[in-house]
């Protein structure tokens, strides 16, 4: 489903948070937004999936290319989970799928193919407070495959896990990705994951923020390994596009504080 | 110097380091607490078979045992009870759902946010009981009147318990919900209300503690039957061992409201 953000404009009362962006995201494709603290990402990903309003602009989305049997075409994958404690694992699956037209047997159908593709078959039952950081995001990923989104929205799903996990978490997404073709969009500061996980990842300057640059990567997401070569410096490249923002970025805040 | 010589000058030498963490930590004794109970009886008993204390006064606990017995068998305190028990839950009832659809709109709307949140400050301070003559006035000297007063009573703690409990639902929890494109309705009834549901239980408490006391002081005006009615009129007959015995019944009414209260509390919220 091809995704188009056209002239989007935000600001916060007197504070301009993002500035003109155009961008267009084509079917099967991923995208990294990338840059320093502040710059807008998490604020334009908001926009994209209709959780803030634009200032001004649109995004607009190819309704007819919706994919088979897709509940929702704009879903999210949470920084911190968003898991309801009160709910098992099923039943935070089943959350987004109740509201749906879809018989008790279809909605477990569509249960049961996420758990197993997020290898959480084994914790239907579990709750939030007896997983891990890994488990409950993976959790947030399965809810979200539920739907089986047009679009995967994430932001930042990795940054409150530890080393090891955000290790592990990185292949299945790469494997997902490479797996299913699924368009998304990925909010991160960590460049490795861009560049481990995005076809093409968007610089953006600092406040107000507007795209610097658009970094290609022509690795298939398959072929991407932890420590190769040419990742390493697509990394580098990338590193040297924010550099000069980042440390503008951090000294702004240093004044602020 | 090898492993072995540098532990032993370090054993001769070195001072073992203090354990400081100690304290802060007070645990549960349950027989500590029955054992407490079963030294202030006797301590009682004592004084009272020495004559320390005085009959008229404070009876003994044999006394107010004996005096308990014979409402049990009289059939009266099942009446004063269930006279009570209607009040109580009829009361609370009213004002615990009265409380909790206003908690939820000043919760939920900015409409009702600025309005209820000033009226609820500027009338929860006022002791309720004071407004039981107007009450009176109102709804007459029987069973209306004193259900009102418990209801107003119960109303607010649970006002404030429950708009307290929606506004500290995880704001993600909710946007999590509406960007699924959840409807209103499900959002509410899925994710606002099982989120505030631990502080509304915790409200529950305060409120059916306000509402014994309530109960209490509406009896005392205007009632027949009902443990109130039962102590001021042992009261005023210098009855002090049914006095002290419907005091006993208050005491144990309110163990069970509580214990019945963690009953649900359980139930609710067993994820936690």
């Amino acid at each position: 489903m091809r995704l188009t953000i056209k002239n989007v404009s935000h600001r916060y009362d007197q504070v301009e948070a993002l500035r003109d962006i155009n961008l267009a995201i084509e079917p099967g494709e991923v995208v990294a937004l990338i840059g320093p603290s502040g710059c807008g990402k998490s604020t334009l990903l908001s926009i994209i999936g209709g959780m803030l309003a634009p200032s001004s602009g649109d995004v607009l989305i190819d309704d007819q290319a919706k994919p088979e049997g897709c509940l929702n075409p704009l879903t999210y994958v949470f920084q911190d989970f968003a898991l309801l404690p009160w709910r098992t694992v099923a039943g935070n699956i089943s959350l987004v799928l109740e509201d749906h037209p879809l018989s008790k047997s279809e909605r477990d159908v569509r249960i049961e193919e996420v758990l197993a593709q997020t290898n959480l078959s084994d914790f239907r039952d579990a709750y939030p407070k007896q997983l891990s950081g890994g488990m409950k995001q993976r959790v947030g990923i399965a809810r979200a495959l539920a739907v089986r989104p047009a679009v995967l929205l994430m932001d930042e799903p990795l940054s409150a896990l530890d080393a090891q996990t955000r290790i592990l978490l990185l292949d299945e997404f790469s494997d997902l990705f490479a797996r299913t073709g699924m368009t998304a969009v990925y909010v991160t500061h960590n460049l490795n994951e861009a560049v481990r996980l995005a076809h093409r990842v968007v610089a953006l300057r600092r406040r107000p923020g507007t795209i610097k640059e658009i970094h290609s990567i022509d690795i298939p997401i398959q072929d991407r390994r932890e420590g190769m070569h040419e990742l390493v410096s697509h990394e580098q490249a990338l590193w040297n596009l924010i550099r000069d923002e980042a440390i503008a970025a951090d000294k702004e805040l240093e004044n602020v504080a | 110097m090898s492993r072995d010589i540098e532990m032993q000058t370090a054993e001769n030498t070195d001072n073992k380091v203090r354990f400081r963490a100690t304290g802060f930590n007070p645990k549960a004794n349950p027989v500590a607490a029955w054992a407490s109970f079963f030294v202030v009886i006797a301590l009682w008993q004592l004084g009272s078979s020495t004559g320390f204390i005085s009959e008229l006064a404070m009876p003994s606990p044999v006394a107010v045992a004996q005096a308990l017995w014979q409402l049990i068998v009289s059939g009266d305190l099942w009446r004063h009870l269930a006279a009570s028990l209607q009040r109580l839950a009829g009361g609370w009832i009213m004002g615990t759902v009265a409380g909790l659809i206003v908690g939820f709109m000043v919760g939920m709307f900015t409409w009702a946010r600025s309005p209820g949140v000033a009226l609820v400050s500027a009338l929860f301070p006022i002791p309720k009981i004071a407004l039981l003559p107007l009450f009176i006035i109102w709804f007459g000297i029987g069973e209306p009147s004193k259900f009102a007063t418990i209801a107003f009573g119960v109303f607010f703690p649970t006002v404030i318990n429950t708009f307290g409990g929606v506004d500290n639902v995880q704001r993600n929890l909710i946007r999590m919900g509406q960007s699924f494109d959840m409807p209103m309705w499900s959002v509410i009834r899925k994710i606002i209300l099982p989120g505030a549901l631990p502080t509304i239980l915790s409200g529950f408490r305060i409120s059916s503690s306000i509402a014994i006391i309530l109960l209490i002081a509406a009896e005392m005006i205007g009632a027949q039957y009902g443990i109130g009615a039962l102590v001021l009129s042992a009261g005023q007959l210098y009855q002090t061992d049914q006095l002290i015995a419907g005091v006993l019944v208050l005491s144990v009414l309110g163990l069970c409201v509580s214990w019945l209260l963690g009953r649900l509390d359980r139930w609710l919220l067993a994820w936690r």
